[in-house]
């Protein structure tokens, strides 16, 4: 008798295998880490680094934070909502549930090992945009851009659960959060500066959801018109209600054993394997 | 001390009754085999008993817990191999036994229990590389990690090879031996009849038969077989009657086989006759199971 684990010494562990499973595969790795960073080097020679008029700062400026906002929540929403779903196909969630492993540690370790891969998905962006493109970062705004980071990871990773809880399949998961994400991404200003004048209902949508108010509270750290330490606390305040709703549906919503529609994923596996 | 007791138990999907109102006990430090045909309500009675499914009616206790409302020192004395299920397909043998270990608060070293299910060569192979049978083992040595004081085996050997259930067999005993409750479901008569202390046979959502092994569907007392062929004889002339010839087969029911095979082989002597394919037969597991369950499908 060793005596139960401690729920500290579960997590690091949960977090760690759920890191390894996400490194070792590469696809979903490259898209989470490198696609935000071509995107930026593609709007970079589409662009040129020019200003742009109305806010008065450079390309880079601008779509550094932009991007490396993207790369967290796909690091988050998406690679939860897909990975998650994909377990359960496979029956791995329904093992897991066998075991006296408590639910907060499994969904702790995903959550922790998905805001790590974001913050590594944020730094290389930035450091990109330091290193190549003139990105200016203000020590000021750091605690900010922080804050930002970890509502922003929270609220991303509590909907990519919340997709999964939905969703019958890890195939109709990874279209929701790639149907979801992509679109919204150009309403809430990632992929397109806003204009001065854009359309009401352009602005609305934005509005709504919350990843223009991830992408604005995050850009004020880099926006050198700021002298404060620009905290934005309305739009955290937004996200951590999108947050919450989006994990106490997940919760009241989750299973952990293979639906009927997922369970074909299975049985292909498992064709594939002994074929 | 029963480890499972179970009374009435009840599973109702939609309209179809998939257990209907089955009792069973399960002793501590006993192997019991469920056995029946497809569908007949095993994986929905294991699963019951896991904590998987709700029960629709009937009273439940498993360690003296009900599964339904378990807490997590429930959990933490069981082991689990399900029926259908899979391992993360990214990982090393070794890391997924470290990882699932780790929860547990008494755990086997992964070492040893990758030798003890024949997995030595592919400790640090990808899960995903794997047979369909080596990956059955993992899960086999999963289901035992957190070291379970009782152990669900959904069909554990489906898809092993003949030396590799034999092995699987060996795991078992040897656990058998450490005090381990086993409830267990298979479609091997041959394995129920090796491991099984007990067996139930299911059809339907009922208990049809149940006992040991030797014992069960009046196997102890039922009639040897005895079967042979001869040629150019007339078969009036036999020593004793047979109940059916069947291609040149005659097949004799006997109740007492030493004094009817002096009878037989003094005969065929005597007559200077050959007995061809000569075979002296107890019915096994399996043929008392089909019989069994063939009364239940045709009733
Ligand atoms: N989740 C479910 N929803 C609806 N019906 C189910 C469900 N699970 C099982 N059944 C039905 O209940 C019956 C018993 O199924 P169960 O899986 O318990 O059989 P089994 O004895 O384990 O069979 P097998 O030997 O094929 O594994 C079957 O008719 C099956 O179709
Ligand atoms: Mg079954």
């Amino acid at each position: 008798m060793t005596g139960r684990p401690s729920p500290l010494r579960l997590l690091r562990i949960q977090t760690v295998y759920q890191s390894k499973l996400f490194w070792r595969n590469p696809v979903s790795a490259f898209f989470t880490l490198a696609f935000p960073v071509m995107i930026f080097v593609v709007f970079s020679l589409v662009f040129g680094n020019e200003r742009i008029p109305y806010l008065d700062i450079t390309i880079a400026q601008y779509y550094a934070p932009s991007l490396a906002v993207f790369a967290a929540v796909s690091a988050t929403y998406t690679n939860l909502a897909i990975t998650t779903s994909y377990q359960r196909d496979l029956g791995i969630l329904k093992r897991i549930r066998g075991t006296p492993l408590p639910a907060w540690i499994y969904m702790g370790g995903k959550i922790v090992s998905a805001t790590y891969i974001a913050l590594i998905g944020i730094v290389i962006m930035v450091g990109v945009g330091v290193a190549f493109y003139g990105l200016n970062l203000y020590g000021r705004t750091l605690p900010a851009a922080i804050l930002t980071f970890l509502v922003g990871s929270f609220t991303f990773s509590a909907l990519g659960l919340f997709i999964s809880a939905v969703a019958p399949s890890g195939q109709a998961a990874t279209a929701v959060a790639n149907a979801t994400l992509l679109p919204l991404a150009f309403f809430s200003g990632i992929f397109i500066v806003p204009a001065e004048d854009s359309p009401t209902w352009l602005r609305l949508v934005g509005d709504v959801f919350p990843l223009k108010h991830f992408n604005d509270a995050f850009f004020a750290a880099f926006d050198p018109q700021r002298t404060d330490a620009a905290f934005e606390w309305g739009h955290l305040a937004y996200m951590v209600l999108w947050g919450v709703i989006a994990a106490a549906l997940a919760i009241r919503w989750f299973t952990w054993e293979p639906t009927a529609a997922g369970s074909t994923t299975r049985r292909r596996r498992a064709s594939r394997v002994s074929a | 001390m029963a480890a499972i007791e179970v009374r009435g138990l009840v599973k109702r999907y939609g309209e179809l009754q998939a257990v209907a109102g089955i009792d069973l006990t399960v002793l501590e430090g006993e192997v019991f085999a469920l056995l029946g045909p497809n569908g007949a309500g095993k994986t929905t009675t294991v699963e019951i008993l896991e904590g998987y499914r709700e029960r629709t009616s009937g009273d439940v206790s498993v360690l003296g817990y009900d599964p339904g409302d378990a807490p997590r020192e429930f959990r933490e004395r069981i082991g689990i191999v399900l029926q259908e299920t899979s391992v993360e397909q990214e990982l090393t043998v070794a890391e997924a036994l470290d990882i699932y270990g780790a929860i547990y608060p008494r755990r086997r070293a992964t070492g040893e229990l990758i030798e003890l299910v024949g997995l030595t060569d592919k400790r640090d192979e990808r899960v995903k590389t794997l047979s369909g049978g080596q990956r059955r083992r993992l899960e086999l040595a999963l289901g035992i990690v957190g070291d379970p004081d009782l152990i669900f085996l959904d069909e554990p050997t489906t898809g092993f090879d003949p030396s590799a259930r034999r092995q699987a067999w060996t795991v078992i005993e040897n656990l058998r031996s450490l005090g381990k409750t086993i409830l267990l479901t298979t479609h091997y008569m041959d394995e129920a009849q090796h491991l099984s202390d007990r067996v139930a046979v299911i059809a339907r959502g009922h208990i049809i038969a149940a006992g040991s092994p030797e014992t069960i569907g009046g196997r102890a007392d039922a009639k040897t077989m005895i079967r042979f062929k001869v040629a150019g004889v007339a078969l009036d002339s036999l020593p004793l009657v047979p109940v059916r010839i069947d291609e040149g087969y005659v097949e004799i029911e006997s109740g007492d086989p030493t004094r009817d095979l002096y009878t037989l082989t003094r005969w065929a002597m005597d007559n200077e006759i050959q007995l061809e394919d000569l075979v002296v037969n107890r019915p096994s597991l399996e043929d008392i199971y089909l019989q069994l369950t063939d009364d239940e499908v045709t009733a």
